[in-house]
């Protein structure tokens, strides 16, 4: 059984909140300061993107700043085409989730829900699928892209982006597969339901929440990535991704720290963003995937 | 036919390219072969041999297992302990620290490494600042390199395993932990005796996710270090075969260094799949 109640919502239980604890102003303060530490260096790239040059390359950096500029960004939106490099670096990471999603559903529900020959195999192998390090890949990958003629195009990144998530995908959803009864199965036939109709309309739904903690897996690591941006995109700069963008600021020797720091925020913002949304669904799903 | 989709898309983009590493690894394979102006000729184990009788690849090979042993260690220290933190207290605290958590790991690497680079910046760095340390460069010396990497690293692998732990703890029931601190029993000892062994599958999952993640740290050594730092004295294995292939154009020899990184994690599965079958799980 999963965690996981109906309404997607986490069983949460009141957890000791009548016993009086002695030591918790204690634990409370130390999840508060943990909080701040774990959050100063964010704290201080969106402090240093608003910074003025100069306070920037001070020798006595402050944590606040008095005269907040724009300046850094800017720098980052006028660089040539960087509207364009966030577009593409949104459409990878959609058609990644998307894609990767729908495949491991199905994948995930035959492995979980039919048994055949070879299936032990098959899971092993997703196992060690998952340990391929992607970057000893990028040498055969940029051949098998040669010879599709992808080179250069945004397919480059999205195929092989499907490929490195899908075998942690199959895996932690088959957990939540797994959780949905027999029983609720065999009633939907019984009922009347096509084999199609209880996939999309009740399993499918039931399993929402796993789906949503791997799409943040292959969503990160898709925005993330700028091995295959900078391997596969070589000639057409137009096809570009953010990190190529964010790069171009960060010279091991005069680093641009301004300018770093605001391109750094505008490629954090968006993932910000779609934990915030997912994150309680996440916490629910994280949990039925580890519990069988 | 459920599977078909994924098993095209694996075979195609991960199967096949895992056959042509282990080919390439093969033969002798330079920018002349791939330009096709030289054909390509076959070394058979040769790639390897010139590769084990590098003294650099031992010490490669040596920094990249104590690293990635090092960085599992202290994620699953951090993790653990905050997850237990997260229980004992009240929602704004943990709220607090559940979306700070988040926030690092959300994080593109890309951005978590030049942010911790410039915290700890020599000459506009607040962390030398506030510690007092001058112009002391952390990332000049090997071990405090590595050891910066290894707090960006911690930063933002932490929360999963935090995450995680949590949401296990949460499914244990209460009545358990409240027996075992009315019978008197510390917090360590409550983790140890109680939780640890309830969480028992959760922190086989946490930790083998840890190891093959960490072990295949690049973009945070690549950028943080400059690929691989000083004479290649950061250079962990996945770093150096992409050296190896993309910077000297040696790309059996890259090839062959992801053929061993390959072997490596694939004995750690079977570790992963051991410990899974021995507590009767049925895959």
């Amino acid at each position: 059984m999963t965690l996981v109640s109906r309404d997607g919502e986490p069983r949460v239980k009141p957890v000791r909140r009548s016993v009086r604890r002695p030591g918790r102003l204690a634990a409370e303060t130390a999840a508060l300061l943990t909080a701040a530490v774990v959050a100063f260096p964010l704290y201080w790239m969106v402090l240093s993107a608003f910074k003025p040059a100069g306070e920037i390359e001070s020798t006595e950096p402050r944590p606040w700043t008095l005269a907040p500029s724009l300046d850094s960004f800017r720098r980052v939106f006028g660089q040539q085409e960087f509207g364009r490099y966030f577009l593409n670096s949104v459409v990878v990471a959609v058609a990644v989730v998307v894609a990767s999603a729908l495949i491991a559903f199905l994948a995930a529900t035959a492995v979980t829900r039919f048994r055949f020959r070879l299936r032990t195999t098959l899971l092993i192998m997703f196992l060690v699928a998952q340990m391929v390090p992607v970057e000893a890949l990028t040498i055969p990958l940029f051949f098998v892209m040669r010879d599709l003629g992808q080179l250069n195009t945004l397919w480059s990144l999205i195929l092989p982006h499907i490929a490195f998530s899908l075998p942690f995908a199959i895996w932690m959803l088959r957990g939540f597969v797994k959780g949905v009864p027999q029983a609720l199965e065999e009633a939907a036939y019984i009922d009347g339901a096509s084999r199609a109709r209880f996939l999309w309309q009740i399993l499918f739904p039931l399993v929402l929440p796993g789906l949503v903690a791997t799409s943040v897996f292959s969503f990160i690591s898709t925005w993330n990535d700028f091995l295959f941006a900078k391997s596969f995109i070589i000639s057409d700069i137009s096809q570009s991704t953010l990190p190529m963008a964010l790069l171009v600021f960060y010279k091991p020797d005069e680093p641009d720290w301004g300018g770093v720091m605001a391109a750094s925020t505008v490629m954090t913002i968006p993932v910000l963003v779609f934990f915030v949304l997912v994150q309680r669904r996440l916490v629910s799903g994280l949990g039925g995937a580890v519990k069988d | 036919m459920y599977l078909a989709p994924a098993l095209v898309v694996l075979g195609g983009l991960l199967g096949y390219p895992i056959y042509q590493l282990g080919l390439i690894s093969l033969f002798h394979y330079t920018q002349a072969q791939v330009s096709g102006g030289e054909a390509t000729t076959f070394e058979g184990l040769g790639n390897y041999a010139r590769l084990f009788g590098d003294e650099q690849f031992w010490q490669v090979l040596l920094a990249t297992v104590v690293f990635a042993a090092a960085c599992v260690v202290c994620t699953l220290a951090v993790g653990c302990a905050l997850a237990v933190l997260l229980t004992r207290v009240r929602a704004v605290p943990r709220l607090a620290l559940m979306l700070a958590g988040l926030g690092a790991w959300a994080t593109p690497a890309v951005t978590g490494s030049t942010v911790w680079l410039f915290l700890f910046d020599a000459d506009f760095g607040p962390v030398n600042r506030v510690l007092g340390l001058g112009d002391h460069s952390w990332t000049y010396g090997r071990f405090s390199a590595f050891l910066l990497v290894l707090l960006e690293v911690v930063w933002c692998s932490f929360p999963f395993v935090m995450v995680t732990v949590y949401a296990g703890i949460r499914a244990v029931p209460s009545e358990v932990l409240e027996a075992a601190s009315l019978d008197g029993a510390s917090q360590w000892r409550i983790w140890r005796s109680v939780l640890a062994p309830m969480l028992r599958p959760i922190l086989v999952v946490v930790t083998i996710q840890s190891v093959i993640w960490d072990f295949k740290v690049f973009t945070q050594i690549y950028v943080m270090t400059g690929g691989g730092g000083i004479a290649g004295q950061n250079l962990v294995l996945n770093v150096y075969a992409y050296q190896q292939a993309f910077a000297s154009s040696q790309y059996s020899l890259g090839a062959a260094i992801g053929v061993v990184m390959l072997l490596i994690l694939l004995a750690v599965t079977l570790v992963y799949l051991r410990l899974l079958r021995r507590q009767g799980e049925e895959l």
